[in-house]
């Protein structure tokens, strides 16, 4: 389990034997990951785009999308081909330069965060010593990118929606933080890669789920604030405020903002499977499921076997996926389900229940990792 | 010079551009808003000089704090105060700028002499390569530096003490007159602030 593929090495090599000196074969090798997680995360976005539409249809029970291929799986392709040919207009008296950056700012970070989200032992594009830091650090930028848009809109609720996105972002993002040291605490590392492995050997009874039950409420209900999610969604309130700071935004632009929101919640749930449901380890170690076949007899398996290995990385990337999408699921029926809360009731559970919570969480994290070292990494 | 090298010294070269002139517009330009947007560029690229120097945690903090909570403060008060007046010309206007513009010079050459004097310990060929900069952090900042973290933490406290207490608008008696308290329809129901002071000392602990 410890090596794993290396898709690097064994790419690099094969474009060597191929006659390439090695400083091209890196060069070669360097955009394919990006290209492939940025690819990897747009369609996840249309899935996501698609089941929101297919859920909330059920919630309502409606059919939803169904005439744009079977099911309806097309209609999010067919969604983004018309943002993408509208008009792409900037209102009179707008600030078109800030009008053009708000949604590029928004959207970028949240791309950037993709760096550090991990599908495998190998499988993540890099394994920072920050880590899990480099996410809160970067989607704070967002809001800024969300300020940006409220000002140049030129449009008063937009600049309503703007000033309430920063003032939600900035408010939870101390829970998130927090709720996250936590588990940084317990994994003694910010890396993804180092907090997924705290939590292997044991399946499922393994995971930080059931040493952080307070922390892991706090960071969902934070990082769907984050997002920006119902029951959170203050900034682009449609019965206060119209749309919020998307409010004149139309065509590519918009598109933009559609996009970033759903990517950032994509990551959120990614980012959530890491830190509480075990990352990419299956429901039962497979250490020792290899370990029992060895000993039964049937197959000879060794952690460096080629066909193991493959089989691992797809698990590992499946049960990746197939829990950030039980969670994407979690919200989209919460979405449908609960109201939205007013602005003082966010502010006032932010600040007066979520953030003395998660002190507290901390606190008694940091207390039990000294009295019980065994269970919560010493 | 090998891949990584060009790489860095590319990216030193556009991040020490990006610098020079977001930092030159927040100063320059007449519209604020613009200069508080522009200050976010300066901030992420420090940052990224961070990143080139191997200072991963410190690159990261940069942005955590300058850009996600100074800046987006900052940003706030502009937008929450912004007014979009017109100042009136002043007369003998140059003179107040070439005075800046003397001061701001003289600064200048003032830390670029320093830092061309300073003999700085600069050796490529650094013994202890660090793998781990947040561990060696953390050793840090409880070994040689624990003064100034600590002495930072008390500042960090009081300032934040300090805005609770102007944040709070309950801390006035409530057996003061309250005649003044005049409410129009464009206004929030507020009691006046300066009733605090005819308290008596007695007010604060209310």
């Amino acid at each position: 389990m410890n090596s794993g593929i290396d898709l690097q090495g064994s790419f690099i090599e094969a474009l060597k034997e191929l006659g390439l000196p090695s400083g091209v074969a890196r060069a070669v090798w360097l955009p394919l990951p990006m290209l492939l997680m940025i690819i990897g995360a747009t369609v996840g976005v249309l899935v996501v785009v698609w089941l929101e539409r297919k859920i909330s249809a059920a919630a309502q029970q409606r059919i939803g999308p169904e005439y744009a291929g079977p099911l309806g799986v097309l209609q999010p392709v067919a969604d983004g081909i018309k943002l993408v040919f509208k008009e792409d207009v900037v209102t009179a008296k707008a600030d078109r330069w800030l009008f053009t950056m708000g949604p590029v700012l928004v959207v970028v970070p949240v791309f950037l965060s993709y760096l550090i989200v991990p599908f495998g032992q190998n499988i993540v594009i890099t394994d920072l010593n920050v880590g899990i830091f480099l996410w809160i650090a970067l989607s704070s930028i967002a809001p800024i990118g969300l300020l940006m848009a409220g000002y140049a809109s030129n449009n008063k609720y937009s600049l309503l929606g703007g000033l309430r996105a920063a003032a939600q972002s900035i408010s939870y993002e101390i829970p998130l933080a927090l709720s996250v040291l936590a588990i940084a605490m317990m994994s003694n590392s910010l890396s993804t890669v180092d907090i997924v492995q705290q939590q292997s050997g044991y399946g499922i009874l393994g995971w930080n789920v059931w040493r952080q039950p307070v922390g892991f409420i706090i960071f969902w209900i934070a990082a769907l604030a984050e997002c920006e999610r119902l029951p959170f969604d203050l900034p682009e309130a449609e019965e206060e405020i119209v749309a919020g700071y998307q409010t004149e935004y139309a065509g590519m632009k918009f598109a933009l903002f559609y996009l970033g929101s759903y990517v950032n919640l994509v990551l959120s749930a990614l980012v959530f499977a890491v830190l509480y449901l075990g990352g990419w380890e299956f429901i039962v170690p497979l250490d020792h499921v290899a370990e029992w076949l060895n000993m039964t007899g049937w197959v000879e398996v060794s952690t460096t076997t080629p066909w193991l290995q493959v089989i691992t990385a797809a698990l590992g990337i499946t049960m990746t996926l197939l829990k950030a999408y039980f969670l994407v699921f979690l919200a989209i029926l919460l979405r449908w389900t609960v109201p939205r809360v007013r602005i003082d009731q966010l502010l006032n559970l932010g600040w007066k229940f979520l953030l003395p919570v998660s002190l507290a969480n901390l606190l008694i994290t940091a207390a039990l990792k000294l009295a019980f070292p065994v269970a919560f990494g010493g | 010079m090998n891949l990584a090298e060009g790489v860095q010294i590319v990216s030193g070269g556009i991040l020490a551009v990006m610098m020079l002139a977001t930092a030159l517009g927040v100063v320059l330009l007449s519209n604020i808003v613009y200069s508080a947007f522009l200050l976010g560029g300066v901030f992420i690229s420090i940052s990224g000089l961070y990143i080139l120097l191997n200072a991963d945690f410190v690159a990261a903090a940069q942005i955590l704090i300058y850009v996600g909570a100074v800046n987006v403060l900052i940003l706030f008060a502009i937008m929450l105060v912004n007014k979009r007046e017109d100042f009136k010309d002043i007369p003998g206007r140059w003179i107040r700028n070439l005075s800046t513009g003397v001061v701001c010079g003289g600064l200048f050459a003032l830390l670029g002499t320093m830092i061309l004097v300073t003999p700085w310990s600069i050796n490529s060929t650094s013994p202890a390569v660090i793998e781990n900069t947040i561990v060696e952090i953390g050793k840090h900042f409880f070994s040689d530096f624990l003064l100034p973290f600590e002495l930072a933490s008390v500042l960090l406290l009081m300032a934040m003490v300090g805005a609770i207490i102007l944040a709070r608008r309950d801390l006035i008696p409530e057996a003061m007159p309250r005649e003044e308290t005049i409410t129009t329809s464009l206004t929030l129901p507020e009691r006046p602030r300066e009733l605090a002071s005819l308290g008596g000392g007695s007010g604060e602990e209310s």
